[in-house]
């Protein structure tokens, strides 16, 4: 009979051993000249957006199991996923070529232990998984259970199992805590001699600093910074905030003055247009917006902003859960003529990226409005528009599980409410995974290609 | 007034001189290149028997590259590989597809920058490279020069680099120490709840804890244990060298382990290691070994001798040993002439598990290749011989290790025997070694995946990503 007590560590700060307490009393006679299955999934450290490819082998023919995965998050909240496999004749399953015929995916999916991740039965609501030390890699178990099962994956001992961890930086990307001018924020320089082109990342409105996509662009070669755009010591947050961090960008020895672009998710995205824009100052060499847009009251500061979404809070619905839909405040909002961006002063190219089923912001509608503009100025050849269909407001790096619903601290009422996102998983983790390669085409064609390099090489 | 208006013009000329200098400065950094260029290596960590590729692109095509890859031990000695390339039409080198023009490589080499590391020009003679902490990676910077380069790297600006991480241990692999028995080992268990097959992992007569192939052993599935035999705390401490039981505790030390299966253990010996394996094999009443791999070594032995009557039994024969003219010492004629003495070399004909015996042609420290001829002879003669299959490489030396390590031709060493300070010849050709240790290590892992996780099940022994 089996007993088994899993307890896991976290990596200790040295790097490689994880600890795990088993008890297990001696297997039944008959089954201790049987070996058991093996597990190994490669890459076993990889940076978050590569792919893995995970096999077992030794298991019975045409046997039934399913494959679990599961990660014990800094929040000490446990997410998990399974997809329900049968070996082949060698007593084998590949889950990048087999399919799956149940579990939390369904098919041909390679990544699916991964983008199907989430909470375990019993967990806490609103839940949102997101790596805050970017310093230490995200681990997950992946292992092997027999038979087609759905629960209860803690409380039995798996057959085998691997470890695996998944880094937002990859080595030699130096991590540089930022406070000068008034600003917050982390700088992320990638490995080598160096000049690299800079990227300014702006995350949505509920503040803090979000460090996870400013190291992977790091890893790709980008200088990136991360900035906590509203706790500052300027008056008018996020604006001046914005303006001196680009230019602590620009000005770093790390990176080409010309080549700095702006990647904004959400409110990040509304003040990337802003400054491609309107500003005189901050000249974004090229943008990648997120679902945002161009909605923006006129010379209002960011107290302003809030206070016009304030006057349209009783558009605010709730769906059947109670969570909160803001789409038709912002389509108030972005009714209203005047409180819209002169996009058709941009000069840069610009990606947007958006998602159909975003509940949060009417990205679509506003993103169409911002073509049609920027068409009209003459600019339309700078603009590309990427929209997936299915897909939430919060479009993040690939193989990320998808939040429909999570909970959120509003920075105008401080209420603790849960925000309706959007999106159903597949199409989500699609749209992930097919924009993030797009969107770092965009910024390789047009931060690095566009430097030619001399003739005289 | 005069003078706050020159000054503050002073301050405009100034600013505008400093920001003209800024701009020519960046603009004369980008006219060199060194912003587009992009190196990239896939993966960026990745276990040491892993292969990775080198990409450089955005450089103009046809332009003339040199790549770098550097790395500073744990003894503070750097070693260094580098190859020339050419970018193709698409301003782009791929290491895994494009041939080296030159370096300390050529020709198309996937993992040269790693297994043609050398020691870095003002080196200290006769080092050799061997990882002690194997719970860190072991960390290479790659990087790009312009032109063919072949000196003073440290010297010249680089056009990009990166750096890569190389470990011995996958992650959930687990290091535990073993003193039980008065042991001086190191266990190292696979992730998982098991139970695994077991492995006993034998160096040579170097001595001391070596523990980087059992901890990668233990990455590919099997529990394996680092056994110091030869320089124990035991031994260390009374003086007294172990004798076979010491090898028989190890084993029941596994046997009873309960993430063991007893019945699937196996003997894995370099060496001298080789030796202690065969005996042990054959002889040994405790030990039922699954299977055994031995690796440069030789059943000559005297076969009911311990560990300390063994090395004697090489000090008795001290005057074979040779020395060259770059006074390099040649032990492989201590085992030679083969005896025909049945005390002499352990009965092979009596083996009754499978054997690997994965032997270097030019191995000039032991006569391994003609104590592999000899033992199949043995053992097609006793009938035992289709237990028996040998790995035998053309140009290979001594030291086969695990893939994409440096090979070294001869280094500093000293064995517990003599303990006298020597050069060691351990022969070899550095392509022929390393593509041998790349072959004989994915044969080692099937040979091994076959028989301790093979059996009750059909055989399952891809390992394709290897």
């Amino acid at each position: 009979m089996w007993s088994v007590h899993f307890a896991t560590q976290h990596l200790n700060a040295s790097g490689s051993t994880w600890l795990s307490e088993t008890k297990i009393s001696r297997r039944l006679s008959t089954m201790s000249w049987t070996a058991p299955p093996i597990v190994s999934v490669v890459p076993s450290r990889a940076l978050v957006d590569e792919k893995i490819k995970v096999v077992v082998e030794n298991l019975p023919p045409g046997s039934p199991v399913t494959l679990h995965s599961l990660h014990h998050s800094e929040d000490k909240d446990y997410w998990e996923a399974y997809g329900h496999y049968f070996s082949d004749h060698r007593g084998m399953v590949s889950v990048a070529e087999d399919l799956s015929f149940g579990g939390t995916y369904t098919g041909k999916e390679a990544m699916g232990l991964l983008w199907s991740m989430r909470p375990v039965p019993g967990s806490r609501q609103g839940l949102r998984l997101r790596k805050k030390d970017v310093c230490s890699p995200m681990l997950v178990n992946i292992s092997v259970h027999s038979g087609h099962i759905a629960e209860g994956f803690r409380q039995r001992p798996p057959l085998a199992s691997a470890l695996i961890e998944r880094w937002y930086m990859a080595p030699g990307v130096q991590r540089i805590s930022i406070k000068e001018r008034g600003v917050q924020g982390t700088l992320f320089i990638p490995p080598g001699p160096g000049p690299f082109p800079g990227l300014l990342d702006l995350w949505g409105g509920s503040g803090g600093l979000v460090e996870y996509r400013s190291s992977l662009m790091a890893s790709h070669g980008f200088t990136s910074l991360a900035l906590d755009y509203l706790s500052t010591d300027y008056e008018d947050p996020p604006f001046s905030s914005v303006e001196k961090a680009f230019a602590i960008l620009k000005g770093h020895p790390q990176v080409i003055p010309d080549r700095v672009g702006i990647f904004g998710l959400s409110f990040g995205s509304i003040l990337a247009i802003f400054f491609a824009a309107e500003s005189a100052t901050v000249k974004p060499f090229c943008c990648v917006c997120v679902n945002g847009n161009h909605i923006y009251p006129p010379g209002k500061s960011f107290k302003g902003m809030n206070q016009e979404l304030l006057k349209n809070f009783n558009k605010v619905r709730v769906d059947e859960n109670n969570h909160q839909i803001w789409r038709d405040m912002g389509r108030a909002i972005f009714h209203t003529p005047s409180n819209k961006l002169d996009v058709g002063k941009i000069n840069c190219p610009m990606l947007l990226v958006n998602g159909v089923d975003d509940q949060n912001w009417p990205t679509v509608e506003s993103s169409e409005d911002m073509a049609d503009r920027m068409n009209a100025a003459g600019k339309g050849h700078l603009l590309t528009r990427l929209e997936y269909p299915d897909t939430g407001h919060l479009i993040e790096p690939p193989f990320s599980p998808h939040f429909r619903a999570t909970n959120f601290t509003g920075w105008a009422t401080k209420e603790k409410v849960i925000l309706l996102w959007g999106g159903q998983t597949k199409p989500h983790s699609d749209a992930q995974e097919d924009s993030w390669r797009k969107i770092l085409a965009f910024l390789q064609h047009h931060l690095y290609s566009s430097l030619t390099p001399k003739a005289k090489m | 007034m005069a003078s706050v208006q020159s000054y503050t013009f002073g301050c405009i000329i100034l600013h505008v001189l400093t920001y003209q200098l800024f701009y020519l400065s960046a603009q004369s950094r980008m006219d060199r290149g060194h912003c587009c260029v992009k190196l990239s290596v896939k993966p960026s960590r990745g276990l040491m028997d892993e292969k990775f590729i080198v990409l450089v692109q955005n450089v103009p095509p046809g332009f003339q590259l040199t790549i770098h890859a550097l790395h500073k031990c744990e003894d503070g000695h750097s070693w260094e590989a580098f190859a020339h390339y050419t970018a193709n039409a698409a301003g782009t080198v791929n290491v895994s597809e494009d041939p080296s023009l030159g370096g300390t490589f050529s020709g198309v080499e996937q993992m040269g920058l790693l297994w043609s590391l050398r020691p870095v020009p003002g080196s200290k003679p006769a080092l050799r490279m061997r990882k002690e902490n194997v719970q860190t990676p072991m960390e290479v910077a790659i990087s790009g020069y312009q032109g063919h380069q072949t000196e003073g790297f440290t010297d010249q600006v680089q056009l990009a680099g990166t750096v890569v991480e190389r470990w011995y241990m996958a992650p959930g692999v687990r290091r535990v120490p073993i003193t039980e028995g008065g042991l001086t080992a190191t266990l190292f268990l696979p992730p998982g709840p098991g139970p695994f097959p077991g492995l006993l992992d034998l160096w040579g007569g170097g001595g001391k804890l070596v523990e980087y192939r059992a901890a990668l052993l233990a990455s590919h599935g099997f529990a394996s244990l680092a056994l110091d035999y030869l320089t124990p705390k035991i031994t260390i401490e009374t003086g007294k060298m172990v004798d076979n039981s010491y090898f028989e505790t190890a084993y029941r030390v596994l046997e009873q382990h309960p993430q063991i299966l007893g019945s699937r253990i196996a003997m894995l010996g370099l060496s001298f290691g080789t030796s202690i394996t065969l005996k042990m094999a054959v002889y040994s009443k405790v030990m039922k070994l699954r299977c055994a791999v031995s690796i440069s070594g030789s059943h000559v032995q005297p076969i009911h001798g311990s560990v300390e009557q063994m090395l004697n039994a090489f000090n008795e024969n001290a005057s074979k040993i040779r020395i060259n003219e770059e006074n390099q010492v040649i032990c492989r004629d201590l085992t030679l002439p083969i005896p025909t003495e049945p005390a002499l070399k352990v009965d092979v004909g009596r083996l009754q598990c499978p054997l690997l015996l994965v032997v270097g042609e030019d191995d000039q420290n032991w006569a391994a290749y003609e104590a592999a001829m000899d033992i199949k002879d043995m053992m097609e003669r006793a009938g035992n011989s289709h237990l028996l299959t040998i790995l035998s490489y053309p140009n290979a030396g001594h030291l086969i290790e695990p893939p994409y390590t440096p090979h070294v031709r001869a280094s500093a060493y000293r064995s517990v025997n003599t303990h006298e300070k020597i050069v060691a010849l351990w022969g070899g050709e550095t392509v022929a070694h390393s593509r041998a240790q790349e072959d004989a290590w994915r044969k080692t892992l099937v040979f091994l995946r076959e028989h301790l996780y093979g059996g009750r099940n059909p055989g399952a022994t891809s390992l394709s990503h290897l």
